[in-house]
Formats: C-alpha cells, structure tokens, sequence
C-alpha cells in the first residue's frame, strides 16, 4: 500500500464474552473516580512521560475497560501528577495509577 | 526530725509501689525492644554516645530545656508553656526535694523507694528543723506552682481557646483516665500534707490548710484516708501511663538522646521512629497549624492522630492518615517534640508491596540530551513548568535579556526530577530517574544548573550527585545577575507578598535569597504567617488522596493569609503555587521570573548584544 503519512487502525473488536474485567472492576473500588472518565485526553496532552513512552491515562483507561494489557503504559509513568491537574473531571489519576500498580498481577 | 514509725512503712504506699514497679518495669522493656529494633550500626552508635562526656552534656542540657522547662513551647505559646513547665518542673523539684530530705533528716532511709514521696507522713517535726524551714517552703511553693498548673489545665480542657488554640486532642478513655488521676494527684498531696502538717511541719500553704481543717475535723483519724487517696492516684496514674500520652514523658527522656546521637527514622515504626511516636503528649499544636484543617474532617488526619493510630496499631486508619498529608512539613515546623510527622509518612507509603513497579534504569535518554553546545549553563524547569508555560518563558527571556548563553533542558520534555516518586515512598524508582538525569546533565558539559520549581531544587539539592555542576535556585542566580550589573531591573511599584514554596522553604530552609530578589525589584509585604510558618497552597503532590475539590478551602485560606499583608499582588516561586494560587486567587498572582522579566521591560535590545 503506497504511504499516505496516515492509515485506518486496524479493527479491534471486543468480546464482551471473553473479557476479564477484575482488575478494571478493582480500580473502580479504589479510585472510584475513574468511572467519571470522559476521555477528553487532557492527561495524555500534559504527560511529561508520553514524549518517550505513549503513556496516555485516557488510553490507559479505556485498555482496562476493553480488558487490554496497560503494562508498559504503566511501568513509564513517574507520578509527576499533571495528569490529575489538569483533568477536567477531578480525577485523581496519579493515585489510580499508584492503586492500580499495587493490585497489578504479572501474567 | 524524727521518725514516727520505726518500721518506715504502712501499708498506704503499697498502690504507689505498686504503679513504680510496673512502670520501670514497663520502661525497661521498652527501651530494650527499642534498642534491639534499631539496625546494628544505629544502636552502636547511640550507644556510644551514652559514654562520650559532650554529648552527655549535651543531653542533659536538652532533656531539662525541653522535658522540664518546655522552652520551645514557651516560645510558641506563652500559656501553654507556662502550664506545662510549672507542671513538670515543679514536679521534678518536689521528687527531687523529697531525696533531699530524706538525705537529710533519715539518710539510711532512701533506700525506700517510696519515702522521698511520702516523707511528710512518716517523719515528726522537733526542734531541730529551723534548716528545714527552707525545705518545707520551697516544697509548698512547688506544689503552689504545679497546682497553678493545674487550675490552667482545668481552663484549658473547657475553654482552649483562652490559650489561643482553636482545636486541641480529643481524648481517649485511656487519656482522660491518665488525665483526671494526674490533675487529682496534686490537689490529694496538698490535702495528705495538711493533715500531717501539725506533726511533720509545713509551711505558708499547708500550714494553714491544717489550722483550717483541724477547726472542723481536730482528730488525726482523718490523716490516713487522704494519704491512702494521694498514694492511689499516683498509683492509678502511672499503671495507665503507657496506654496514654502521659508515655511522652519517658520516650522524650529516650528521644532526646538518641537524636543527639544522629539516629534517623530508617522503618516507620519501629527504633527511632516508635520513640518519636511516644515522644508527643499529644498537645494538638499540629492541628491548628495543619492546612488540611480548614476542613473538620480531616483534622483526624494530623500528625497528632497518626501518632495516636500508631500507637494504637491501626492499620487501616493508618494508611489513609498517610495517604492523604500534603507532607508540607508544618507540623513538623511548629512540633516541639520534632515528630517527623511527613516523613513517617512516607515511610509508611515507602513499605507498601506493588504488583508492578516501574522501572527507569533500562531508560534510553539519548533522545531527550540536551542538544550539544558550548553553553555552560542549563535550565530545567521541571515538568510542573509545563502546565505553568509563563515560567519558563519569563525565566529564558531573563536569561536571554542578561546575556547568559545557555541551554533549556527539558524544553521539548524531560524526564521528572523523582521527587513525586519519593513523596509517594518510591524511592527506589526515584533514585533510578535521578540516576538518569544525572547521566544527562554530566554528559552536557555544563557547570551550571538553573532551577525554577522548588519541587525539583529539593530533590536536587539534596539528593543529587552533581560533581563539578553548581545547582542554584533562580532566585539566587537572577539575584546575581543583577549585582553584576548584567541586569538593571526598574524598581515596580507594585507590592507583593511572598508566599514561601512547602519544598524550598521548610524543605531547604530557602527564605531570604526570593526576598532579597523580591526586594530589589519590587515592594514587598510579610504575610503574618511566612518562613517556616508560611501555610501551604494546598496543591502540594504530597498527598496521594486529596481530591481536587477538597483542596480548594485550603487554597483560600492559605490567600486568606497572604492577603493579610495588604499587599497587592502575590509572589511565588513555584509553578504549583502559581496554578493552584492562579485559581482562585482575587489579586493578581505572580512567579518571581514574570515579576523580574516585567522590569526589565525597559531594556533595550540593543544593551543586550553589547553585553552578550
Ligand atoms: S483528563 Fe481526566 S477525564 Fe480527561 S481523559 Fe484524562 S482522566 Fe479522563
Ligand atoms: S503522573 Fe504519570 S501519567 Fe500522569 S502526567 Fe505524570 S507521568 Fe504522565
Ligand atoms: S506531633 Fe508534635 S505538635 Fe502534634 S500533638 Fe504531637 S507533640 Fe504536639
Ligand atoms: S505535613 Fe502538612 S499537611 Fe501533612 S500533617 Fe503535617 S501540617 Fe498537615
Ligand atoms: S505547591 Fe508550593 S506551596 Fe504547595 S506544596 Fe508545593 S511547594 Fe508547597
């Protein structure tokens, strides 16, 4: 396929069947902020860690709720905290990371 | 004097023997599990420190300044000082007394435990007391005095504010058991000594208290009973004084040598840590100065209640105690004790157990290097400059302006200073960003490390290793420049208050370089609580749970503070101050860069290629 400088994301279906939600389901417990999530990416633009990593707290959120691996998104942030300044819903995003590190199983 | 049992003894003392023996006992066992909790090298050397002659010295001074005379307190509150000396210090001084009486009159009685404490009941008076005239007054003077103390303690339980607190402890069971035997000891003594007092002799208190009293009461039956009450009191208050704040008064006797020592808290509760938990007397000095206490709900959450969960092994609670500290240090300022409040805090957070942890020592930071150049001097803004762009502009135009060739390190991106790592106990993760940053900026050649956020000249300052590489707080380089005569700010007439950043102020003891940079190009106020006292923006990282809407109360009061100084506008230097001030804030609120780059307006472009 010639290069256009952009292409469509390949399909990325979600089976509601097979997907585990525990650890999205544990986070809700903790943080229950997390459900007020709009996806507005406001985290994403002020990460000082997505420069070098993709760290993205909105993509982070919506990969636990399609039960998606957040694994190296998570090992790459440093808690700087700008993502909950400036979350327009008042998430507190750093401690949902810290939370969602402490119950994070390796597979 | 004479004695009027020949067998020293009657039963009466038996519940005072009884609460000593316990509580040596309990102290004895305490100080050994202490002494076994602490790592090798720390109980090697306190324990050396028992035996070097200035130290001692030293200890001996400390313990009677802080545990008897409770001379920082005096300085912070008058009243409460005042209570609290006459108290111990009178104490002391009757217990001290009483042994040298008893060395006196009936020497091969000391052995006694009990007979310094009860000496007026076993001793009669005779013609040869006209020495112990002296005694017996200076010992109804002390009672006087620790009475005095008492009656205050009365007021103070009803009516704190009287002492100019707003909030004190509310006590527990244990507490209030503690508490109402100790203020009932005193009142029971003065009444045991009145009824003895035509035997034993007295003076201008007890004397006429036993004049009083034998009017009505003229038969010595009564005698007994009030002695049998003084020596339950005192017994029932020191077998509950180590499940109560009343432990405070060993541990500080404990604290204090083992901080001369040097020994640091190195496990949030065992060794030093348990000691320095024990040490407070829960004085609720921490509650008022707390940020978090403009909201009730969280006054549970001070350094006053952690110590209390400690004690109490809450675990639960805690955590969320620890979790939720802006870990601004104020607690800590204003502790007379010197409870770390904020760092047995992040020792706590430090011990948790992550399913995953993040690693940056396998980081490539080749990408983020600052780009190659003869400049010798760097800049890094920290990350927080990012949400707070005018910082970093103002800064670079300062520079720009005095002709200084550098290099802005971070500013397409950079990695965190670690210092949000650390306040969240990661130190391990922190120490591996430092590790990285160091790499950057050794490898860039540079001697010169300009900082603008106080979060990131903290962790800097302190925790970097940065041979040949001169880290400076902008404040103190902008203040440079300016006695060079490289930069000629115009004076504004503008008059702003400081605001003095939780991490460079109480964190490095960074208060005058931003005033006297403040000074030179602007009119400056002091806000009533500044310095070490200054009251945080409430936007610190330091908390893992404040939600964002909670911290708003605090943020107005901490401007409620600032705008206490009349000035016009407020200045900070920090770019966390800056957007959590910015929010609220009804007067203008400045970084100090902006406020510089502001009177540099007037500089002509042409001043600065000459001097570049
Ligand atoms: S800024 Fe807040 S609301 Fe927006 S995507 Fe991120 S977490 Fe969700
Ligand atoms: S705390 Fe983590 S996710 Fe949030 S901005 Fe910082 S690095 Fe990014
Ligand atoms: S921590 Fe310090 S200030 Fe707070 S109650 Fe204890 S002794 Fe008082
Ligand atoms: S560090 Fe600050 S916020 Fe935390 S308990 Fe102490 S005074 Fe309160
Ligand atoms: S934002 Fe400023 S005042 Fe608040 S905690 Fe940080 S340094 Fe302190």
């Amino acid at each position: 396929m010639p290069d256009f400088g952009f292409s469509l994301s390949k399909s990325s279906s979600v089976s509601l069947d097979s997907l585990d939600l525990g650890l999205y389901g544990e986070l809700e417990r903790l943080e229950p902020g997390v459900k007020t999530c709009m996806a507005c990416g406001s985290c994403s633009a002020a990460c000082t860690a997505s420069v070098w990593s993709g760290m993205s707290v909105r993509k982070l959120i919506l990969n636990l709720q399609r039960g998606k691996d957040v694994e190296k998104m998570l090992g790459s942030c440093m808690l700087c905290g700008k993502c909950s300044m400036v979350c327009p819903r008042g998430i507190n995003t750093r401690h949902l990371i810290l939370s969602l590190c402490r119950i994070y199983k390796k597979q | 004097m004479k004695e009027r049992f020949a067998s020293g003894f009657d039963p009466f003392v038996l519940p005072f023997l009884l609460g000593m023996i316990f509580v040596l006992g309990y102290c004895a066992y305490g100080i050994v599990r202490i002494l076994l909790q602490l790592p090798r090298k720390d109980r090697r050397r306190f324990l050396l420190s028992l035996i070097t002659p200035h130290i001692i010295l030293k200890n001996v001074w400390d313990i009677f300044c802080n545990c008897l005379l409770h001379v920082k307190l005096w300085k912070r509150n008058k009243m409460l000082g005042f209570m609290h000396s006459s108290i111990a210090f009178g104490w002391f001084m009757l217990i001290l007394l009483g042994h040298i009486e008893v060395m006196a009159y009936c020497p091969d009685r000391i052995r006694f435990f009990y007979y310094p404490i009860f000496f007026n009941y076993f001793v009669a008076e005779n013609e040869s007391t006209i020495g112990g005239a002296v005694l017996f007054f200076l010992m109804d003077f002390f009672l006087l005095m620790i009475l005095t103390g008492i009656v205050l303690a009365v007021v103070k339980r009803v009516r704190s504010r009287i002492f100019g607190m707003r909030r004190t402890t509310r006590l527990s069971l244990m507490d209030n058991i503690g508490l109402y035997s100790l203020w009932a000891i005193f009142p029971l003594r003065l009444l045991a000594e009145s009824f003895t007092a035509h035997i034993s002799g007295g003076s201008f208190l007890t004397i006429p208290a036993n004049w009083v009293f034998r009017q009505f009461l003229g038969n010595d039956l009564n005698m007994l009973p009030t002695w049998w009450a003084y020596s339950i009191a005192l017994g029932v208050f020191m077998c509950v004084l180590p499940f109560t704040r009343y432990m405070h008064i060993p541990a500080e006797m404990m604290l204090i040598p083992m901080r001369n020592a040097g020994l640091r808290i190195r496990h949030p509760r065992k060794g030093f840590a348990r000691i320095e938990v024990l040490s407070c007397p829960g004085c609720g000095v921490c509650i008022d100065a707390c940020p978090m206490s403009v909201k009730k709900a969280n006054i549970k959450d001070c350094t006053v209640y952690l110590n209390r969960q400690i004690r109490r092994g809450n675990e639960k609670r805690i955590e969320e105690i620890s979790d939720k500290c802006l870990l601004c240090g104020k607690c800590e300022a204003v502790c007379q004790v010197g409870v770390e409040g904020p760092l047995l805090r992040m020792e706590q957070r430090a011990m948790r157990k992550y399913g995953l942890s993040q690693d940056f020592s396998g980081l490539d930071v080749s990408l983020l290097a600052p780009a190659a150049s003869g400049a010798k001097v760097l800049y890094f803004s920290g990350c927080m400059t990012r949400l707070t762009p005018s910082i970093g502009k103002s800064v670079t135009s300062v520079l720009h302006k005095a002709g200084v060739g550098f290099r802005w390190m971070d500013e397409e991106g950079g990695l965190c200073c670690g210092r949000p790592l650390q306040t969240a106990g990661r130190y391990e993760q922190a120490a591996q960003l430092i590790r990285k940053n160091e790499e950057l900026i050794l490898g860039s050649g540079a001697d010169t490390l300009v900082l603008s956020c106080p979060i990131c000249y903290k962790i800097f300052s302190q925790d970097y290793k940065l041979p040949g590489v001169r880290v400076v707080n902008y404040a103190t380089y902008f203040s440079e420049l300016i006695a060079s005569g490289r930069l000629n700010p115009v004076k504004s007439d503008i008059c702003y208050v400081y605001h003095d950043p939780c991490e460079s102020g109480r964190g490095c003891g960074y208060y005058d370089e931003p005033r006297k940079l403040l000074g030179a190009i602007a009119g400056i106020a002091e806000a009533p609580m500044s310095r070490s006292e200054s009251v945080c923006c409430g936007g610190s990282l330091g908390s893992l749970t404040l939600e964002f809407a909670q911290r708003e109360a605090m943020t107005r009061k901490s401007l409620e503070n600032l705008y206490a100084s009349r000035a016009d506008a407020v200045a900070t230097a920090c770019p966390l101050c800056l957007a959590t001030f910015s929010r609220y804030s009804e007067r203008p609120v400045r970084d100090l860069s902006e406020i510089l780059d502001l009177a540099l307006k007037s500089e002509k472009a042409s001043d600065r290629t000459v001097r570049g």
